[in-house]
């Protein structure tokens, strides 16, 4: 029954999404106040549907509904109760529902905070956003249901895949598709904008706030990714340039830059054609990570179970999306007008530089990933592009990027100069290259890479130092500097917060990169080894069964100079219904280094194989990415964008444009 | 002479009983570290071929388990890394390289990047250089267009 | 003024230009197997092995031995579930003599190898035994079951990877061998 309702409130969602998607954009088109009217009670009703559908999915998965179809591929009664939620979206149907909830609360979202802009622009926007919900509706609908029956339903589940049953499982990725789909609100304001031939600065103000918080999202996703995939694969990396993770990066990566564009486009209403293209580029980004993880062109560890029927749906949907975006691009972007005009050295010129770095930077990942599917639809044989490969292109690609972060904050805009700037910096990189060049030497050895990674974060964090006490110098009364700081708009530590960010992140890959340390070691009960400086202990191995597996779990203990550290349970488990064996390693984390433990195979009744490392600075990878995060979070709640904040200022403007008011003559 | 047996035997059981407890230190997996190291960074760049993209190194396949040994073995008996690599390549094609060789269907992988990064800043020098003369209105054809339809019919009137 | 600084219309169509390109490849990459790895072998000698005999362990088994005849080498194993797929093919194929088929025991247990055989027939002429797998990496196997057409001068001309079926009998494997045979 409750099955049913989910699949009937689907084709209402669809029903909805066809009328959000069509009459309000007509509507608009013709000036008809009454169908532009529409965009709203739809979208919000397809919101309530799609979710009414999703919670009847959830239902049938935490009540172990196993004819259900899909209940009975992704979940097992013996599941634990949080991992029954979490297989919703573990396979290709589940994820689908996730993706188009997602989309629900980013449209309810859209027609809750935008009741300052123009009617037409609402209708357009909410507008695209139901096309794009009626595509993945309509996918789900008759292609991919997951409310399929079984019958006769089976006594039980094939149960999740045990490298998803994990809290990483449970965050990841609704996050993840918080972010992906959030692009699809800057394109909708990209397309509207093309639709109205209309494009300036305030669409950019409008844009701004919704691209930060979906990049936000975004980031926070891909780091959950890695952070999970380190604990959870037991060899500690974190990062393997696979298809689908590039998938979720380029998308970031253009992001990115559709951020910093539209930052140009909103301070001087320039390069605003560029921006509408970056903003189409980053949802065809997100679509195409739709595609390439569930049509079974590429292999990915990550794939779901793939059907190229199901891929040629996607593939056309992401045609007429984005070709059709592109055809009223070039159609439109004459009538929209150049904008301001600015020096060769300025910060629009800095900004516009990031974006050719950034765009180039997607362009490599993008050809590394699909280089081998061109080879091979070209007859010209089979290729593997792994890491090797990405980490010699992309490197060195975003190093002058991240020089550039130095110095961007600092230009002026319109007009800028280089020697100038040169002047302001000399401090920042003096400091920075010399501390660069001698903090290696209390690490460990001295290595060139790591010097270099070094300077380029330490100069972004000098150059954000020098950049706040100017700020806090230049005063233009004689404003005190704590006065100063608290007057200058959040957006400004918004922006300072993600460079720094991106500053952590850089130590933390190179600091790792360049001194971590392991050792494959034969442990007996009792042995000891060292690494890093600690001592472990193999103090003994013992079963213990779990809720739906069987584990060998290892007690090793860590200490210091004969100090306790701590005690880690590294276990090999042996889920039951999948059969399947799974390492779980043990991990002590902290802020200047991680212990991290592998057990491995047993070599005989008393001897273990066993893997120890020390990774330094490994967390400043998530922690950098966490900073980001928080910087996008302070940027979008910028005091501009707010709504109540908005209201009251709109009221002091309109009193001071009244004028003062003679007091009442009493 | 029945109590000094007696001793003996009390003492090494002491011994044997205290080295239970305080443990050995820990033999090394392999025989050899140096090779492992060199193990190591090798089998990272080769690729499971019946996994779904991994490494040999990562993974406990069983043709993965085969190769890391093969590769252990060409090791030992003195083959450099580059003869390995022809090893695997002459038998399962450059797929198996997670780094791809630099050839002549591979110029445009490998040179890619660099060109694209060369097109696109000198795009933005040309288009920066250009556009310093540009208007500075910000209005669009539409806009002018009508703007000087505007102008036009007001000095109309005012020629009136 | 403004109108001169813009890029003409057809420059706004690059970014569709290339958006059509890539379609067009990802739907070409629908039909295509990104996990096939086609064999650098074809055209070359086949690599020269010496393993004894699954039934006759005394005896041994070479590529040299079959100079001057076609011949299909078929790697398989009795844990391997695709090969009971290709059997009955394979046993048809013997029964017909249009070309004689040898096998290559991959990674096997001796008499796991022995019972299967007899228990769902022997299409092979001889069966080498590989238990460690060394040939058939040389081979360039990585997946079972997989099958070599080798000439009379021991040239590898063709490796079907997966179940050999009736239609590929029928459409490459047969008319390869009745030209080999030929020349």
């Amino acid at each position: 029954m409750v099955p049913e309702v989910g699949q009937f409130a689907l084709a209402l969602a669809l029903t909805l999404a066809l009328v959000q998607g069509i009459l309000p954009i007509v509507g608009a088109a013709r000036g008809n106040t009454v169908w532009m009217s529409v965009a709203r009670p739809a979208a919000q009703g397809q919101f309530v549907f799609v979710a009414i559908a999703f919670g009847c999915l959830t239902y049938a998965f935490v009540n172990n509904d196993f004819s259900v179809a899909y209940v009975a591929t992704n979940s097992n009664s013996a599941l634990p109760l949080q991992y029954r939620i979490a297989g919703v979206w573990g396979g290709h149907e589940g994820s689908l529902l996730l993706w188009t909830l997602m989309l629900g609360v980013w449209t309810m979202a859209v027609t809750v905070f935008s009741r300052h802009l123009p009617q037409d622009m609402v209708a357009r926007v909410v507008g695209v956003m139901g096309l794009v919900s009626v595509g993945f509706l309509a996918f789900m609908l008759f292609t991919s249901n997951p409310f399929d029956r079984l019958l006769p339903a089976a006594p039980d589940g094939r149960d999740l895949n045990p490298l998803l049953q994990d809290p990483g499982m449970v965050l990841h990725p609704p996050m993840l598709y918080l972010g992906y789909v959030g692009f699809s609100v800057a394109f909708a304001f990209a397309i509207a904008a093309l639709l109205a031939g209309r494009l300036d600065a305030a669409w950019a103000r409008w844009s701004r706030p919704w691209t930060t918080v979906a990049w936000m999202f975004l980031t926070l996703g891909i780091a959950l990714g890695s952070g999970w995939a380190y604990y959870e694969l037991g060899w500690g990396g974190w990062w393997f340039w696979d298809p689908v993770e590039n998938a979720s990066f380029m998308p970031w990566l253009m992001g990115t830059a559709l951020i910093h564009s539209l930052a140009v486009t909103e301070k001087r209403g320039s390069f605003r054609s560029w921006t509408v293209l970056l903003a189409i580029f980053a949802f065809a980004f997100s679509l195409l990570g739709t595609f390439l993880v569930r049509s079974g062109v590429l292999t990915s560890v990550h794939a779901f179970a793939t059907d190229p029927r199901r891929g040629i749906f996607i593939l056309a949907f992401l045609t007429i999306v984005i070709g059709g975006s592109l055809v009223l691009y070039a159609w439109r972007t004459s009538r929209i007008g150049l904008g301001g005009s600015f020096d060769l050295v300025s910060r629009e010129s800095l900004l516009l530089t990031n974006n050719v770095f950034l765009v180039v930077a997607t362009g490599s990942v993008m050809l590394g990933t699909l280089y081998p599917l061109v080879l091979d639809a070209l007859g010209l044989g089979k290729l593997s592009v792994g890491p090797p490969y990405f980490e010699s292109v992309f490197v060195p690609l975003m190093a002058p990027a991240l020089f550039l972060m130095g110095v961007g904050p600092l230009a002026r805009w319109k007009k800028a100069s280089l020697p100038e700037l040169a002047v302001r910096l000399r401090w920042a990189f003096a400091v920075s290259l010399v501390t660069a060049l001698l903090l290696p030497f209390t690490l460990g050895h001295w290595s060139a890479l790591v010097s270099f990674g070094l300077l380029l974060a330490l100069w972004i964090v000098a150059s954000s130092v020098v950049n706040l006490l100017e700020r806090i110098k230049n005063a233009a009364t004689g404003a005190s500097a704590w006065a100063r700081l608290r007057s200058t708009p959040r957006a400004y530590y918004g922006m300072l917060l993600a460079h720094i960010g991106v500053a952590v992140f850089v130590v933390g890959v190179t600091l790792v990169k360049g001194y971590e340390t392991e050792k494959d070691v034969r442990m007996e009960q009792g042995d000891t080894t060292e690494v890093g400086g600690y001592t472990f202990r193999l103090a003994g191995v013992a079963e213990v069964p779990g809720p739906n597996y069987v584990a060998t779990r290892a007690t090793m203990e860590v200490t210091r100079n004969g100090k306790s550290v701590t005690t880690l349970h590294p276990e090999k488990r042996f889920y039951n219904v999948q059969q399947m064996p799974m390492t779980e390693a043990a991990i002590d984390p902290g802020f200047t280094r991680d212990l991290y433990v592998s057990l491995g195979d047993e070599l005989n009744a008393t001897t273990w194989l066993v893997r120890i490392y020390h990774k330094p600075f490994v967390d400043w990878i998530w922690g950098g990415c966490l900073v980001m995060a928080l910087g996008g979070l302070f940027a979008a709640t910028d005091r501009r964008y707010r709504i109540a904040a908005r209201r009251q200022r709109e009221e002091e403007y309109a009193a001071a444009a009244r004028g003062p008011q003679p007091s009442p003559v009493r | 002479m029945n109590s000094i047996v007696a001793k003996v035997f009390a003492l090494m059981l002491m011994l044997f009983a205290g080295s239970a407890a305080f443990g050995k230190e820990a033999a090394p997996a392999a025989e050899d570290p140096a090779l492992e190291q060199r193990m190591a960074a090798l089998t990272s760049e080769l690729r499971c071929l019946v996994c779904q993209n991994q490494t040999i190194a990562d993974s406990n396949a069983g043709l993965a388990v085969d190769l890391k040994n093969e590769v252990r073995e060409k090791m030992k008996q003195g083959m450099s890394d580059r003869e390995i690599i022809d090893f695997m390549v002459t038998r399962y094609g450059d797929f198996v390289l997670y780094r791809p060789p630099f050839k002549a269907t591979t110029l445009f992988l490998w040179l890619g990047p660099l060109l694209l990064l060369a097109a696109g800043l000198l795009t933005l020098l040309f288009r920066l250089k250009r556009g310093r003369g540009a208007a500075e209105t910000g209005l669009s054809e539409d806009e002018h267009a009508r703007a000087a339809k505007l102008l036009a019919a007001g000095t109309e009137t005012e020629k009136q | 003024m403004t109108a001169e600084t813009l890029p003409k219309t057809r420059l706004y169509l690059l970014p569709l230009g290339i958006f059509f390109a890539l379609v067009v490849l990802l739907g070409v990459g629908l039909t295509l197997d990104p996990r096939e790895v086609p064999s650098p072998l074809i055209g070359k000698p086949a690599p020269h092995f010496e393993l004894p005999q699954l039934h006759d362990p005394a005896k041994t088994f070479s590529e040299q031995d079959m100079r001057g005849k076609v011949w299909l080498l078929n790697v398989w194993a009795s844990w391997c579930v695709s090969c009971r797929a290709e059997h009955p093919v394979l046993l048809e194929l013997a029964k017909s003599n249009a070309v004689s088929i040898y096998g290559l025991n991959y990674k096997d247990q001796r008499k796991d190898g022995v019972a299967w055989l007899q228990s769902l027939g022997n299409p092979y002429q001889i069966s080498a035994f590989d238990l460690n797998g060394r040939v058939g990496i040389d081979y360039g196997v990585y997946g079972v079951p997989e099958t070599y057409v080798i000439d009379k001068r021991g040239v590898i001309r063709y490796k079907q990877i997966g179940p050999v079926t009736s239609e590929i009998l029928k459409e490459k494997i047969l008319p390869l061998v009745n030209e080999l045979n030929r020349g």
